[in-house]
């Protein structure tokens, strides 16, 4: 297997706030190989934005960081990203990293015209680039989102919002980043724009080798089109694994309903889970599902599943399977910690979202 | 975008009942509490200057030592241009008046006139704003062209037009010097008011009510006020410190009130001008002095307000978060057991 | 002449009534003008109009849930808000319960809006975030005086909040929008539309703001509430997946105009119309046994302002036939997308045979005189199109385009093109499904009349 291009381990995002600090990622560990693309999934609010901003490094001021974010493409030459100075950060930012916002508006500047943001983002990381070499490299990457030629001197509001979105991600690409976060980038968009932005992604990584972390709320898009797939819960990741093994057979109790709870055309009733996700400021004790868990036994209350890599090389948190994988665990949930928790039938719509 | 925000804590009984009303007003006083530093300061040191402004003005018989117009007392008239000492701490005056009790009773002229300004000038920009906001058509045009207008003409200008059409019809009192005043703070509640009348006018909840089947007037009172009156605290107290200015300067040129009806800064200030020449500092120094005082204490209240209520200059506080040592979950590899039913688990 | 599919749970409140017709719309038009840029306010020459409803006839039956599916900017909005009287339509009629409501004026209205309610795509923008939830909640009951004291008022606002699942509802009475999440703001929101008793309720988009999770939530206290209280529902949606499970009916939309109509089964099972398999097709699948590689039409949905000629949809259609409204535009999107997929050299070389490509971005010419580039004959551009429809002829699949190019030839210096002439599609029954639809190839023998 081909070495990781963007190795995170055990990464902390937490916010602090006046009640106390978020915690927003909480202990996180993934790997993205080069051409891979990674979809994470979950409930809004469980850390999917702030995680993907985590390993770009683009935390706000108010959050503190720790863990490791190593980068092996060329640039990144195998440093670890949290703690290098912003500086650093920045020259990586275009050239080794990229970030595809799901408001394409918001970061195109009304005032500036399609050509002239490619000048900028051009100039930042190559000076002195001739005019020529800008304009061929630019129109490339347009052409690759089917963007023609004579709309290169259009300003953004004359474009629709499928447009606009492709414009983002050729601004992204122009400079060949070895490594992209996208977050929820077709969010705002119809189902055939999706489709087609989707498509666009998916080529991206067969041609030029791209990484990719994808973040969405659309568990359809990740199956279609990520290799593997991370489920967040509550600032964890709770199952990671190849995306058709995880969605032909989840593991973890959340992904089964997280799954369950998709309307999809083959919905033919509907099914939610109860509840909703915790206050991150003073998550549950032991598994921060237990409260929503329709398996949840006595003991996940108090202690905290380990991870366990299963034969299939996913990867879930989760009581279940550990004892599965080795009885012996049971014993750590302590005398009749394996009684199921009768906890979550008592979850009024109150508490729910 | 869905963002789930969970309910952060409970909300104490009596802060949703008191907010039943005003809700808009629960907002602002929620974000007076949270703010810090210089809006903080500028904040408190604001009001209590207010504070001690409106108190003068309040007890003003109890403070002062004398009426305005009293020059006499004990059967002997005080001496003129008397200058500070044990009798009159602040001197007198060309006229025999007492210059301490002058300056308190000016800060209760000038709180009267300032209060029926702005209360008149709320009202009427308020109103006028929600409902040129609301409907628009010709009517918000013709209104916004008269305030438009008002508003370009120079202020003191246009109260001092005012004074006069008021004074033919009203005579030199209070509320004479209120209503030319009020006249020119209309157009700053009407512009403010119906900018976000405007905006609001186009919100879904309002749409919401229209659909309900609310009538216009319900729609303005229920739906539209307690959203648009957000920013009206902080012009209020700008008003208020400019009221004092233009009154002052009406009452400068002779315009305002009557000398024999109240006492007033601006007055009082135009009369020592000879005296300043004539080396006699008490009698401009004082008035003047309760003018600038008065006037800073509105200006630091309406400016923190500002601040504090803006969301664009409020800016989130930063709480530093020290990361506790991290403890790694533990790893537990599962055998690859040909026999153990992987679909059973699942199901 | 629909028949109501049964759906699970949903049939015995609405048992005796279904099939009464209650909202009735026909040749319904809503278009709004446009104010035009700077120039065109001085010239005072009109910036013309976007048809967001273009002609709609439907019939809405009491107990029925239809869906108005389509992507941005199809009107579906537009025509939900239209049945129930809060935009106004420019043409054609709405009858609620025989009484023809755009003849009312908002005061005449405002009585009936107890009965035909709406709930917004944004729950955090439904509610007036100075209001705290006893108030809002209860409105419609004080608008229309439907409660005599206030123990009524109180007791009507708990029976809401305890239907729409905010329980316990003393938690809420006094709680303002922005302590709620966005699932709970929704169900206040829903309470105050049920509150007095309406029979109608259009839902624009009501579960798109909300996280995955909640959505089903909402769904399922939608189909709760239809069953208790009897209501009949349209559903806005672009998306297919809810509409599917939630509709009875479903009019797909684009454009303004409705291009399929029917059972919702029936609709998902055979759909008729080229743009329902595209929205199907689009739809991403959980389930990676089912996924499937997909075809997907080109491009956008067009600028509602200058729609396309005879069938909207033709720009983007795989399967377009000569009559469905071909024209200039379509030859330059032809030639951007061939010079997109070229070698940069080779397009500039291709582009230099026409003088200019944008003058043929006009709307609405169906026969374009082409002026070649310098150094060039209208021949030149007249052997490269022919060149162009014979590679095509050979690409499989076939561009549908020079179907509609009935002639090339050269005149006065100039090649020009001529299409087919438009026909709109009407839209028509497919007899045995019970579904409409408007395509050329979906049109009964023998029927070719047309505009
Ligand atoms: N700047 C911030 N300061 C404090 N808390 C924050 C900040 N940004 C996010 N949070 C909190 O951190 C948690 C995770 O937020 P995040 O945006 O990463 O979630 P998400 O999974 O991306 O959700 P969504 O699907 O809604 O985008 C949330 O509880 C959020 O309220
Ligand atoms: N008040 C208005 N004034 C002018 N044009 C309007 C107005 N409302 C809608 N439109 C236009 O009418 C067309 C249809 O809009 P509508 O909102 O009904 O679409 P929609 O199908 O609901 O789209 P979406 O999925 O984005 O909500 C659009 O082109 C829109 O720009
Ligand atoms: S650890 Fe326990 S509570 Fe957590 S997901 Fe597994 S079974 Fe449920
Ligand atoms: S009429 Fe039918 S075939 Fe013709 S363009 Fe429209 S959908 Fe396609
Ligand atoms: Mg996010
Ligand atoms: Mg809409």
């Amino acid at each position: 297997m081909t070495e990781p291009v963007l190795s995170v381990r055990d990464l902390r995002v937490w916010y602090g706030t006046d009640r106390g600090p978020v915690r927003a990622v909480d202990g996180v560990t993934f790997d993205v190989r080069p051409g891979e693309t990674l979809g994470l999934v979950g409930e809004s609010g469980c850390g999917k934005s702030t995680l993907g901003r985590g390993v770009l490094g683009l935390t706000p001021p108010a959050a503190a960081v720790d863990g490791e974010v190593v980068l092996r493409s060329p640039g990144g030459a195998g440093r670890n990203l949290v703690g290098l100075p912003a500086k650093e950060i920045q020259r990586l930012r275009g050239p080794e990293l990229g970030l595809i916002f799901q408001e394409p508006m918001t970061r195109l500047n009304p005032l500036m015209r399609i050509s002239q943001h490619f000048e900028e983002a051009l100039r930042a990381h190559h000076k002195g680039l001739p005019k020529q070499e800008i304009k061929a490299r630019a129109l490339a990457a347009l052409r690759g989102m089917g963007i023609p030629e004579s709309r290169y001197g259009s300003y953004p509001h004359e474009f629709s919002g499928g447009m606009r979105q492709r414009i983002m991600i050729a601004l992204a690409l122009v400079l060949r980043p070895a490594f992209i976060v996208a977050d929820e980038p077709t969010t705002a968009l119809d189902v055939l724009v999706e489709a087609q932005i989707i498509k666009i992604l998916a080529d991206l990584r067969k041609n030029f080798d791209t990484s990719l972390v994808l973040i969405t709320h659309n568990l359809g898009i990740v199956a279609e089109a990520c290799d593997r797939v991370a489920v967040m819960y509550a600032g964890h990741i709770v199952e990671q694994g190849d995306a058709r093994e995880v969605f032909a057979n989840p593991q973890h109790p959340y992904t089964r309903e997280l799954l369950r709870s998709t309307i999809s055309l083959s919905t033919t009733g509907l099914h939610f889970i109860p509840g909703s996700p915790p206050d991150l400021v003073e998550p549950p004790q032991g598994c921060r599902f237990h409260p929503r868990c329709p398996v949840a036994m006595r003991g996940c209350a108090t202690v905290e599943p380990p991870e366990v890599v299963l034969p299939t090389g996913v990867v879930s948190a989760c009581w279940q399977q550990a004892i599965e994988a080795d009885p012996a665990l049971a014993d750590e949930l302590g005398p009749g910690g394996r009684e199921p928790l009768a906890a979550v039938k008592e979850i009024s719509v109150a508490d729910e979202a | 975008m869905a963002t789930t925000t969970l309910p952060t804590g409970p909300i104490e009984p009596d802060a949703s009942a008191k907010g039943t009303r005003f809700g808009g007003l629960r907002r602002i006083t929620a974000a007076i509490r949270e703010a810090r530093g210089v809006p903080r300061f500028m904040l408190w040191a604001g009001a209590v200057i207010s504070a001690l402004f409106v108190i003068t003005a309040v007890f003003a018989p109890l403070i002062a030592p004398y009426s305005f117009d009293t020059y006499r007392s004990g059967g002997h008239n005080f001496p003129k241009q008397g200058s500070p000492d044990g009798d009159h701490w602040f001197g007198t005056t060309v006229q025999s008046l007492d210059v301490l009790s002058r300056t308190v009773y000016g800060a209760r002229t000038a709180l009267e006139v300032m209060l029926l300004a702005v209360v008149f000038s709320l009202i009427l920009g308020v109103l006028l704003g929600l409902v040129a906001g609301y409907f628009g058509g010709w009517l918000d045009r013709i209104l916004v062209l008269v305030m438009d207008a008002l508003f370009a003409f120079p202020y003191l200008l246009l109260a001092i037009v005012a004074g006069f059409v008021f004074s033919g019809i009203a005579g030199g009192g209070v509320v004479t010097a209120a209503l030319s005043i009020t006249v020119v703070y209309i157009p700053q509640y009407f512009r403010v008011v119906r900018a976000s009348a405007l905006s609001a006018r186009e919100a879904t909840f309002v749409e919401a009510a229209r659909a309900m089947g609310a009538k216009p007037s319900v729609v303005i009172r229920k739906y539209l006020f307690g959203n648009v009156i957000q920013s009206v605290p902080v012009i209020t107290t700008m008003n208020a410190a400019d009221g004092i200015g233009t009154l002052a300067g009406l009452g400068f040129l002779g315009l305002g009130i009557q000398p024999t009806q109240a006492a007033e800064w601006g007055y009082d200030l135009d009369r020592a001008i000879d005296d300043a020449n004539a080396g006699m500092w008490w009698t401009s120094l004082y008035p003047g002095l309760a003018m600038v005082i008065a006037i800073l204490g509105f200006t630091l209240l309406g400016e923190g307000l500002n601040d504090v209520l803006n969301p664009t200059m409020r800016r989130r506080r930063i709480s530093k978060v020290l990361l506790p040592a991290h403890t790694r979950r533990r790893t537990v590899t599962a055998p690859a057991l040909p026999d153990v039913p992987e679909g059973e688990a699942v199901k | 002449m629909l028949t109501k599919p049964d759906i699970e749970e949903s049939g015995e409140g609405a048992a005796g009534d279904v099939g009464e017709a209650l909202v009735e719309a026909s040749g319904l038009e809503v278009h709004f003008g446009l104010r035009g840029g700077l120039l065109g306010r001085f010239s005072g020459r009109a910036a013309g109009a976007v048809r967001a409803v273009d002609g709609i006839d439907l019939t809405l039956r009491k107990g029925e849930v239809l869906g108005l599916v389509g992507e941005s900017g199809s009107g579906k909005t537009t025509l939900g808000r239209t049945l129930i009287g809060l935009t106004k339509a420019t043409a054609g009629t709405v009858r609620y319960r025989g009484q023809d409501i755009t003849a009312l004026g908002e005061r005449g209205l405002r009585p009936l809006r107890r009965r035909l309610q709406m709930v917004f795509q944004d729950p955090h923008a439904s509610l007036n975030p100075a209001m705290d939830i006893r108030t809002a909640v209860g409105h419609p009951l004080r608008i229309h005086q439907l409660v005599a004291d206030e123990q009524e008022y109180e007791a009507r606002v708990v029976d809401a909040l305890e239907r729409v699942g905010l329980t316990p509802p003393e938690r809420y009475l006094g709680k303002f929008p922005g302590d709620l999440s966005g699932g709970q703001k929704q169900r206040a929101v829903l309470a105050r539309a049920i509150i007095a008793e309406p029979e109608l309720l259009v839902a624009d988009e009501p579960i798109s703001m909300l996280d995955m999770s909640v959505r089903a939530k909402i769904l399922q206290l939608m189909l709760d509430l239809k069953r208790d209280l009897d209501l009949t529902y349209v559903y806005v949606t672009h998306d297919l997946a809810s509409a599917k499970f939630f509709c009875d009916t479903i009019a797909i939309m684009y454009l303004g105009r409705i291009v399929e109509y029917g059972p919702t089964a029936e609709v998902f099972a055979n759909p008729q119309h080229p743009y329902t398999e595209a929205l199907l097709a689009a739809i991403p699948e959980p389930d990676p046994e089912r996924a499937l590689p997909r075809e997907l039409p080109r491009g956008e949905i067009p600028d509602a302002a200058r729609p396309p000629m005879g069938c909207a949809f033709h720009p983007r259609c795989p399967v377009a036939v000569e009559a469905c409204g071909w024209e200039a535009r379509d030859l330059r999107t032809l030639l951007e997308n061939r010079w997109l997929e070229l070698a940069p050299e080779a397009a500039t070389r291709e582009k230099s045979l026409f003088a200019d490509v944008e003058s043929l971005a006009v709307d609405g010419l169906s026969t374009v005189a082409i002026a070649p580039g310098r150094g060039h004959s209208p021949e030149d551009v007249l052997e490269y199109l022919r060149h162009l429809r014979e590679e095509a002829s050979q690409a499989e699949p076939r561009e549908p385009f020079w179907r509609g190019v009935v002639s090339m030839h050269a005149e006065s210096g100039r090649a020009v093109v001529e299409f087919a002439p438009p026909r709109d599609p009407r839209l028509s029954l497919i007899p045995a499904t019970g579904v409409q639809v408007a395509c050329h190839l979906r049109e009964p023998v023998g029927s070719t009349t047309g505009t």
